[in-house]
C-alpha cells in the first residue's frame, strides 16, 4: 500500500501546490487521478516513487517513509512513467531502452530478453525494435517510455497521461493492459485528462482541483456528476450528456457506451413491441 | 449549396506532396494532394504514425529545410512555391504549435518569449507591444507574463506556445493534438479562440487530432489520413457516414454517440445517419424513446 498522510508540497519558490492531501493506493486497485491544470496532479505522482519529499506530512510505500528511501530503491517497487517521453529516452535503439532498468537492476539475459520480448509484444512496438526512440512519432515514443517502465514489473504503476497521442485502438490495448495488470495484484495510477478513456476503463476517480483532493469514488458516479466535472475543469462523457438530456427516466450514471446500448436497446424493443401490439 | 465568399483564397495548395526522412526505408508521406483555403477550419485526423506531423511540418517549411530528407511533389503557400521561400518567412505565415510545447518555449519569461517572434520582424515598439498583449489575452496569459516557461504545466506551456504563433499573426494556424496537454475545459477555450481568430481574421486552422469529438463542433472538413496518403475529405457528418468503418479500423476515436448510434443501427433499433454530436442524437432518441 501507498498511503500520503496529510501531505502538503511547495516548490522552494512558490505556494503550495499541494494541500493536506490524504489519499492512498493498494494492492489490486486502479485509481484514475484527474483534475484542471495545474491541479498538483504530477506533484502528487512524483511524491509516490521519492522524487520529491513532502514538505509537511508522510507518504509510506509498504509502510517505510520515503524521506528514509532513495529513489532508486523506490523506483523497483513504483515505477512512474511522465507525461512527456522525451525526459525518459536516451538509449540508441527501442530494445535497449526497454532493457536498460533490467540491466540495471541485475537480471540474467534470458530473463531480461523474455521480459523486453513480452513487453514489447504487448504495447505493439515489435517492429520498432532496432529503431531509435527519436525516430518514432510522439504516440510511439510515449508507448516505448511506458514499455521501458513496464519491463521490470513494478508493483505500483503511476502512468502520467498515458493516452496522449495515442489512437482508438492502441488505448483499447492499453486499457486491457491495465486491467490485466491490476487483476493480477498490481496497482495502477493513471493521471488522465481523458474523460472518454476512463469512462469506459472504470476506475475509481480521484478529484482534484488547486492542490486538494475534491472526491473520491465509481467513475460513473463522479463522471456523471455536473458539479464535481465543472469544478475540476472536466466535461462529462458523451453517454452522460445523452443520458441528462433524454430525460425519460433514464438512470443518470450512465458514461459507458455498452451501458448506454443495453439501456436503449431495453427501452426502444418494449416500444417497438407496444407499437406492434397496438397495431 | 456551397457558400464562398469572394475574400477566400487558396493559402496552402499541396500536389503529389512526398517526404521520406534520411535514414528512413520508406516514404512517410506520399502523392499527398490538399488544397486549403482561408477561413477553413479542417481537423487532420488519422492512427498514429500516419504521417499527420510530417504534412504539418512540410505546411511550415521546416521539412525539408530543418528535417532532411527527400521531397517531391509541389507546395504553395500563399501562392507561393515553399521551395523558393526561406524557412523564416514560410514559418511567418504558417505559425505551428507544436504537440510538445516545451520545444518551441525558450526565452526567460513568457512574456518575452511571446515577444520573440514579432521583434524578429522589425516591427514598432507599440506594434510588437499591441501583438503581445493581444495574443496574451487571447490565450488567457497574461497572468503568467513574468514567469518562466519551466515553471509552468503542460497546458500553461500549451496555450503559451499558441500566443506566441498568434503574434505573428499568420495566414493558417496548425495545432498538432493540441487538446493532448489540456484539461477538456482548458482545451475547449483554446479551440475556441482559435476558432474566433480564424472568423474574425479569416485565418486557416488546421488541428490534428485523434479524436474526433473534441474539435468536431468546430471543424468544417476533416481529412483523413492512412499510410502516408490523403484516404477521405469532406465534412464530418459526411465521413463518418461513408467511411465510419475505415475510421473504427483505423483507430480514430469516434465520437461515443455515433458508435452508439451505429450498434444501435446493427440492431435495427434506429436508422438513418450517424449522428455527430450529443444534441443531435437526444433530439433524435427523444422522439423514438417516448413514441
Amino acid at each position: 500500500m501507498i498511503s500520503l498522510e496529510n501531505v502538503s508540497f511547495k516548490y522552494p519558490s512558490g505556494e503550495f501546490v499541494l494541500q493536506s492531501v490524504d489519499f492512498s493506493i493498494d494492492s489490486g486497485q486502479f485509481v484514475a487521478i484527474m483534475g484542471e491544470n495545474g491541479a498538483g496532479k504530477t506533484t502528487l505522482a512524483k511524491h509516490l516513487n521519492g522524487l520529491l519529499r513532502p514538505t509537511q506530512g508522510r507518504v509510506l510505500v509498504d509502510g517505510e517513509d520515503t524521506k528514509k528511501k532513495s529513489v532508486a530503491a523506490l523506483s523497483r517497487k513504483v515505477g512512474l512513467v511522465f507525461q512527456n517521453p522525451d525526459h525518459l529516452l536516451f538509449s540508441e535503439t527501442v530494445r535497449d531502452e526497454v532493457a536498460f532498468a533490467l540491466r540495471n537492476f541485475g537480471y540474467s539475459n534470458e530473463i531480461i530478453q523474455k521480459q523486453v520480448t513480452k513487453t514489447l509484444e504487448a504495447l505493439d512496438l515489435t517492429g520498432y525494435a532496432d529503431t531509435s526512440p527519436f525516430l518514432l512519432s510522439g504516440g510511439e515514443r510515449k508507448r516505448t517510455a511506458l514499455a521501458a517502465v513496464l519491463a521490470w514489473e513494478p508493483d505500483y504503476l503511476v502512468l502520467d497521461e498515458p493516452t496522449i497521442g495515442q489512437d482508438y485502438l492502441q488505448k483499447e490495448r492499453l486499457r486491457n493492459f491495465i486491467l490485466q495488470l491490476y487483476s493480477q495484484g498490481k496497482a495502477v495510477v493513471i493521471i488522465s485528462h481523458d474523460v472518454e478513456f476512463v469512462a469506459e476503463a472504470g476506475p475509481e476517480v480521484v478529484l482534484m482541483s488547486k492542490g486538494r483532493l475534491l472526491a473520491r469514488g465509481p467513475a460513473d458516479e463522479i463522471l456523471s456528476n455536473e458539479d464535481l466535472v465543472e469544478k475540476a475543469s472536466l466535461v462529462k462523457p458523451q453517454m452522460a450528456r445523452l443520458f441528462s438530456q433524454l430525460g425519460g427516466g433514464f438512470p443518470q450514471d450512465v458514461v459507458e457506451v455498452r451501458r448506454a446500448k443495453l439501456l436503449l436497446e431495453d427501452r426502444l424493443s418494449q416500444v417497438k413491441s407496444a407499437v406492434s401490439q397496438g397495431a | 449549396m456551397l457558400k464562398l465568399s469572394i475574400d477566400t483564397i487558396e493559402v496552402i495548395t499541396a500536389r503529389g506532396l512526398g517526404f521520406q526522412y534520411s535514414g528512413s526505408s520508406h516514404p512517410v508521406i506520399e502523392n499527398v494532394n490538399l488544397s486549403l483555403r482561408s477561413g477553413e477550419f479542417v481537423l487532420l485526423t488519422g492512427p498514429s504514425g500516419c504521417g499527420k506531423t510530417t504534412l504539418c511540418r512540410c505546411l511550415n517549411g521546416l521539412i525539408p529545410n530543418f528535417y532532411h530528407g527527400e521531397l517531391s511533389g509541389e507546395l504553395l503557400v500563399d501562392g507561393k512555391p515553399v521551395a523558393s521561400q526561406l524557412t523564416s518567412e514560410v514559418s511567418r505565415r504558417v505559425g505551428y504549435v507544436f504537440q510538445n510545447p516545451e520545444n518551441q518555449l525558450f526565452a526567460l519569461t513568457v512574456e518575452k518569449d511571446v515577444a520573440f517572434g514579432p521583434e524578429n520582424l522589425g516591427l514598432s515598439r507599440d506594434e510588437i507591444r499591441r501583438r503581445v498583449d493581444w495574443a496574451m489575452d487571447a490565450t488567457g496569459t497574461q497572468g503568467l507574463k513574468d514567469l518562466a516557461p519551466y515553471e509552468l504545466s503542460g497546458g500553461q506551456q500549451q496555450r503559451v506556445a499558441l500566443a506566441g504563433v498568434l503574434a505573428m499573426e499568420p495566414s493558417v494556424i496548425v495545432l498538432d493534438e493540441p487538446t493532448s496537454f489540456l484539461d477538456p475545459r482548458t482545451a475547449e477555450g483554446v479551440v475556441k479562440a482559435v476558432d474566433d481568430l480564424r472568423q474574425e481574421h479569416n485565418v486557416a486552422v488546421v488541428v490534428v487530432e485523434h479524436r474526433l469529438d473534441l474539435v468536431a463542433r468546430f471543424a468544417n472538413r476533416i481529412v483523413v489520413m492512412d499510410r502516408g496518403r490523403i484516404v477521405d475529405d469532406g465534412s464530418l457528418g459526411e465521413v463518418l457516414d461513408r467511411d465510419y468503418e475505415r475510421l473504427s479500423a483505423l483507430g480514430i476515436g469516434v465520437p461515443k454517440v455515433s458508435l452508439l448510434w451505429a450498434l444501435l443501427r446493427g440492431d435495427h433499433l434506429v436508422t438513418g445517419s450517424l449522428p455527430t454530436h450529443v444534441e443531435e442524437a437526444a433530439a433524435r432518441l427523444e422522439k423514438l424513446v417516448h413514441s
